[in-house]
């Protein structure tokens, strides 16, 4: 890829992230004060001497959560996500599989200008494969045992080229932060959720001596606060892992393409996907939490196998056929340029 | 009034003047940097082929000549300095490389022992290395001779003392392409 389109890409990317940050800081804003809000409107018609919401201290409360939570999935996220997957690093290779894979990331790592990232081999007999890292220059690559065994040189270079066109475009910085903020969503969906059903009781007494009072009180504006903010309590998870499958399905595509420019063989990775595609069997060790980092789902091939409406919501990845179909494309481009005849 | 104008358009250009300057400076270390890349792959390279000779000598005692030819091209292609001469001698070793692969391919038995697959896959991670360092040499080579040639920028090319850097071109198309092997001619094991 050209440097003034990389640097466009990485520019994208770091704008992308900006915008995520924001929008997880104001929603995290909108979950804590809302519910202070929220609270502070219910109880300010209560009598004197009952409860009165006046400190935020749910906002300040989860504002300060969210930003250890994300601090801390940002600083150990890519760590973890390798360590959960069970994957172990490859130092010194000891077989001539890993041997290959050294020197094919190797490989990739030259031709991206960038130093090699660590090594990772995740104990799985199906064939998936994926990276991670901070940036850059500090990001590790890592493919299932099944991927090793079933791949020959050429396809596995296709598969290490479109993750490293991950690494050198910086997806991986979004990925990571998009991973530690989408357990972070869940974390606090999952702990408001508690919090409420056991202020339950709490909230029912006051909301029922507003009741007795109710000519003055019975704040409809409280009400429609409340309503929205329980609305997107339960909607967050939801939409903040929708979001995650539209960055990533977006991701894909161009990963598959500036891959091909690092390895110079779109071919080889269309051939590499088609295998992928027919080994249908879910990988196992790859929770959902990171299926948006790796090269095709771990989970259902079926949803990133429908086209349209559905695909384009639900699924972390865009279809294979697509995919394939587009990188042949590119093959025969190539090849037409190169005028050395089709490939084989 | 005037003159503060003046002097805000004259640190505008200075200081444009200075960002134009330092970028050229740090495409130029890039540049030299992945020179030295392809060096370090070279200088693997080098150092692979006296393995590979020994190793398959026994076996192939008919192809002498081929890999004559691969001890000469390594010599003369360690010699040389500069990055045209290194390509054409480079490109020379490459093709005497090919032709013994290609003669490999007659041997089996020689291919299949473990120490051969070894060092085969270690060459062709080699020869897939100088290729990539080549492509990304080139990639930072041509950014920094369009830049330097660019106007504005090229106002500031000789303070930086900046001049276009050699590409590495690959000479024949022999070399462009993936060599074919003719088995047709020899018999194997012959």
């Amino acid at each position: 890829m050209s440097a003034a389109n990389l640097f466009a890409q990485q520019a994208a990317n770091r704008r992308r992230s900006g915008w995520l940050v924001a929008g997880f800081v104001l929603f995290f804003a909108w979950v804590g004060f809302g519910g202070d809000y929220a609270l502070y409107l219910l109880t300010a018609g209560a009598p004197r001497g009952a409860y009165h919401h006046a400190v935020p201290f749910i906002g300040l409360l989860t504002t300060l959560a969210a930003g250890a939570l994300c601090y801390f999935s940002w600083k150990t996220g890519p760590r973890r996500v390798l360590l959960a997957a069970g994957a172990w690093e490859v130092v010194t290779p000891a077989s001539p599989a890993q041997q290959q894979l050294l020197n094919v990331v190797e490989e990739m790592a030259i031709a991206a200008g960038l130093p090699r990232p660590t090594v990772w081999v995740v104990p799985d007999a199906d064939l998936n494969a994926f990276a991670t890292g901070h940036d850059p220059r500090h990001a590790s690559i890592a493919v299932t045992e099944g991927l090793l065994q079933a791949l020959d040189r050429d396809e596995l270079q296709g598969v290490v080229a479109h993750e490293m066109s991950h690494i050198q475009n910086d997806d991986v910085k979004l990925m990571t932060l998009l991973a530690g903020m989408l357990g972070a969503v869940a974390l606090l969906s999952d702990a408001m959720g508690r919090f409420l059903r056991s202020g339950g009781r709490v909230g029912g007494g006051s909301s029922g001596g507003g009741g007795r009072n109710g000519g003055k009180g019975g704040n409809p504006l409280a009400a429609v606060v409340l309503v929205l903010w329980l609305f997107t309590l339960l909607m967050a998870p939801v939409i903040s892992r929708l979001l995650a499958m539209a960055v990533s399905r977006k991701r894909e595509f161009l990963a598959d393409a500036t891959g091909a420019q690092l390895s110079r063989h779109p071919e080889a990775l269309a051939r590499a996907l088609e295998k992928l595609d027919a080994a249908a069997a879910p990988t196992r060790s790859i929770t959902q939490g990171a299926a948006h980092l790796c090269i095709v789902d771990p989970a259902e091939r079926k949803v990133s196998d429908r086209e349209g409406l559905v695909g384009d919501v639900f699924a972390s990845h865009p279809p294979i056929r697509q995919r394939v179909a587009r990188l042949k494309a590119m093959a025969f481009q190539q090849a037409k340029r190169d005028g050395s005849g089709l490939p084989a | 009034m005037l003159t503060v104008l003046f002097f805000v358009v004259l640190a505008a250009i200075a200081l444009w003047g200075v960002g134009a300057y330092n970028s050229l400076i740090g495409l130029r270390n890039q540049v030299q940097n992945g020179w030295t890349q392809i060096d370090v792959q070279l200088k693997r390279r080098h150092d692979l082929i006296p393995n590979l000779v020994s190793t398959v000598k026994g076996a192939m005692d008919y192809e002498r000549g081929t890999m004559e030819a691969v001890i000469s091209a390594r010599a003369k292609a360690m010699s040389v300095q500069g990055v045209k001469a290194t390509a054409e001698a480079e490109g020379q070793l490459t093709q005497a490389l090919g032709k013994l692969f290609a003669l490999m391919e007659n041997y089996p038995d020689l291919k299949a022992t473990s120490n051969v697959r070894q060092l085969q896959e270690e060459l062709t991670s080699t020869e897939n290395r100088i290729g990539f360092s080549r492509q990304h040499y080139n990639d930072v080579a041509t950014e920094y001779n369009t830049k330097q040639q660019q106007f504005p920028v090229n106002l500031v090319a000789g303070i930086a003392r900046a001049t276009p850097a050699d590409l590495w071109v690959i000479v024949d198309d022999g070399e462009r392409a993936v060599p074919k092997v003719d088995l047709g001619s020899r018999s194997p094991g012959a």
